[in-house]
C-alpha cells in the first residue's frame, strides 16, 4: 500500500516518522503536487493551521485533485486541521473566517472550541477496538466535534465527548495520535483501509 | 470513580513543543492592527506576532521597546482564528507572565524589545505558555531550549529588511550540529561545558542531527526569494516582520511569501510569484548599522552558577 501525508503545511515530519515507526515496510510519501495525489492508496491529512493548507490546497492546484480522489473513496486518517478540512459542516469561530471544506465526513465542527494554546490539553482517549487500553490524546488548539451526522459513526472519546469519527475509508480525529509516540492508531487506520471487511 | 478533571494535563512540554510543529512549514507575519492581522490570515500565514511596532519602526524610534499595550493583542485576537503570538523584553519575567495571562498562543522573548536582564533569561518551563526565542548559533539555541524554549528562531537584523544575517546564524548553526557528529565524546562534553549546556542535550543533536524543536528563520526575510532561500538552507518556517507592511502592497507580498515558503525548491513558482510585487521595503546594509545598534548581540550573561563566558555583542 502506498501511503501519503500532505506536505504542505503543519506537523508532516511527525505523520511521517509515525508511519515508519512499527510499520515495517513502509515508505509513506510527502504529497505536494496533484500528480503525487493520484499515487498513493492512502493519506494522512496532518495538523496544522486549517486556513493555511486550504489556502496552500488552492493555490498549488491541489484541491480539485484532492476532492475528486475523496469523492472515489481515497483512505484518510485525518488530525485536528486535518479533520477540520473534511468536515461537512464547520460551526462559526469566535474570531476569524472558516476556511472551505471538502465535506466528506458529517459532522459539524467548530475550530478552536476548546480555546487557544493555554487550553490545550492532554488526556486518555477511549478508541472502540483499540487493544492496550486508553490512548494519549494530544489535543493541540483543538476543534469540538458539535454533531455527528447520519453517515458518519463515532469511534473515539475523550469521557463522554466524541474526539474521533469515521465515515467509510474516512477517519477524523481532533486530537494528535503523529505526537503522542503510540503507533497504535496509525497501525489500526492502515489495517482497517488495507483489508476493507 | 475518576474525576475527569484530574486527568487533563495542560502547559506539558509535549503540548508546548507540539504547538510549535503545527507551525512547521508556514509564515508569522508581523502585525499592528487588527487589520493587518485579517490581511496575513488571509494570505495564509500560520500565526501573527501582535506589536505596537515592526522592527524597522522600533529601530528608527530608538528608545526602550517594551511588551505592546494588552489593548492592541486583544484586539488582534478578536479579529483573527490562527494563533497570536506577542513579544516580551529579554529576561522580563512578568511582561511574559502578563501576556500568557492574556492568552496569546506563543511568547516570543525578544531582542528586538530592550533587554530587561543582563544576567538571565525567563525560565520558560515554569509557564504553560510556550515560548520561541532568537539565537545565533548551536550554543545560543541549546542554552534556550534548557531553559525551556518550545521554538527557536535565527535572530537575524530584524528591521533591516537583509537577509544576510539570518544566513549567517542558520549556517552557523548547521555547521555546529555537523561538527557534533565528527568529534569525539570527550570533545563533545567539552563542548557543552564551554557553551554552558547540558552533555544530553548535545547528545540528542547529535543523533536527531538537528536541533530538538522547530527552527525557524527570522530577521530580515523581506521578499519571497528571501524566504525560498533560508527554506532551502533547512528552516522550518519563515518568520517575516517588517517586510509586509513596510512594503507597497502587503497583500500581494504576504501571499508570495506565503507560496514561496511552500515552492521554495520551484524557481518557476518562485519567479511568478516574484512579479510585479511593488515598491519593497527599503532595507539597511547591515555595516552601516553602527555596533551597538545591532540587535543580535543581545544575550542574558547567564546565571551566577555558570557565568565562565559572558558574550555582549
Amino acid at each position: 500500500m502506498r501511503t501519503g501525508v500532505l506536505a504542505l503545511q503543519g506537523d508532516v515530519p511527525e505523520h511521517l516518522a509515525a508511519l515508519g515507526r512499527g510499520l515495517g515496510g513502509l515508505a509513506p510519501r510527502p504529497v505536494r503536487t496533484p500528480s503525487d495525489l493520484e499515487e498513493i492508496d492512502a493519506l494522512f491529512l496532518p495538523g496544522g493551521e486549517s486556513t493555511s493548507i486550504a489556502r496552500l490546497l488552492r493555490d498549488a492546484g491541489l484541491w480539485e485533485t484532492l476532492e475528486r480522489r475523496l469523492r472515489a473513496g481515497l483512505p484518510v486518517l485525518a488530525t485536528c486541521a486535518g479533520l477540520i478540512l473534511l468536515a461537512g459542516h464547520l460551526e462559526e469561530g469566535p474570531s476569524g473566517p472558516n476556511p472551505p471544506t471538502f465535506g466528506v465526513l458529517d459532522v459539524t465542527v467548530r475550530r478552536n472550541d476548546y480555546g487557544g494554546q493555554r487550553e490545550s490539553f492532554e488526556a486518555p482517549v477511549r478508541v472502540q477496538g483499540l487493544e492496550g487500553g486508553d490512548y494519549p490524546g494530544v489535543f493541540i488548539r483543538a476543534p469540538r466535534i458539535l454533531k455527528v451526522g447520519a453517515k458518519a459513526e463515532p469511534f473515539a472519546w475523550r469521557d463522554e465527548e466524541v474526539v474521533g469519527v469515521r465515515q467509510g475509508p474516512v477517519w477524523g480525529l481532533t486530537f494528535h495520535p503523529e505526537l503522542s509516540g503510540d503507533p497504535r492508531i496509525h497501525r489500526r487506520f492502515l489495517d482497517a483501509v488495507s483489508s476493507p471487511a | 470513580m475518576s474525576d475527569p478533571v484530574e486527568k487533563l494535563r495542560f502547559g506539558t512540554e509535549l503540548l508546548k513543543r507540539g504547538f510549535a510543529r503545527m507551525q512547521q512549514g508556514g509564515v508569522i507575519l508581523d502585525v499592528t492592527t487588527a487589520d493587518q492581522a485579517a490581511i496575513a490570515e488571509e494570505a495564509g500565514a500560520v500565526a501573527v506576532m501582535a506589536l505596537e511596532r515592526v522592527p524597522a519602526d522600533i529601530r528608527a524610534a530608538g528608545g526602550v521597546a517594551r511588551m505592546a499595550d494588552p489593548a492592541k493583542i486583544r484586539e488582534i485576537r478578536e479579529r483573527v482564528s490562527i494563533p497570536v503570538m506577542a513579544k516580551c523584553r529579554i529576561g522580563h519575567t512578568a511582561e511574559a507572565r502578563i501576556l500568557e495571562s492574556l492568552g496569546v498562543d506563543m511568547v516570543d522573548e525578544s531582542e528586538v524589545l530592550t533587554p530587561a536582564d543582563p544576567f538571565e533569561h525567563v525560565a520558560k518551563k515554569g509557564f504553560k505558555v510556550p515560548f520561541v526565542c532568537g539565537a545565533r548559533n548551536l550554543g545560543e539555541a541549546l542554552r534556550r531550549i534548557e531553559e525551556g524554549a518550545a521554538m527557536i528562531r535565527t535572530k537575524g537584523e530584524a528591521g533591516t529588511g537583509n537577509v544576510v544575517e539570518a544566513v549567517r546564524h542558520i549556517r552557523q548553526t548547521s555547521r555546529e550540529i555537523e561538527l557534533l557528529r565528527t568529534i569525539s565524546k570527550e570533545e563533545r562534553v567539552a563542548w557543552a561545558r564551554a557553551e554552558r549546556v547540558p552533555v544530553a542535550l548535545v547528545e540528542e543533536v547529535r543523533s536527531l542531527g538537528r536541533l530538538p524543536v522547530v527552527n525557524f528563520a527570522a530577521g530580515g526575510v523581506a521578499t519571497p526569494a528571501d524566504a525560498a532561500l533560508v527554506r532551502l538552507l533547512g528552516v522550518d518556517g519563515v518568520f517575516v516582520g517588517s517586510g509586509i507592511f513596510k512594503a507597497e502592497h502587503p497583500q500581494r507580498i504576504a501571499r508570495a511569501i506565503v507560496e514561496a515558503a511552500f515552492h521554495f525548491n520551484e524557481p518557476e513558482v518562485l519567479a511568478r510569484v516574484s512579479t510585479d510585487l511593488g515598491k519593497l521595503m527599503p532595507g539597511l546594509e547591515i555595516g552601516q548599522i553602527p555596533p551597538e545598534a545591532l540587535l543580535q548581540g543581545r544575550e542574558s550573561a547567564g546565571p551566577a552558577r555558570s557565568r565562565p563566558a559572558p558574550s555582549p555583542a
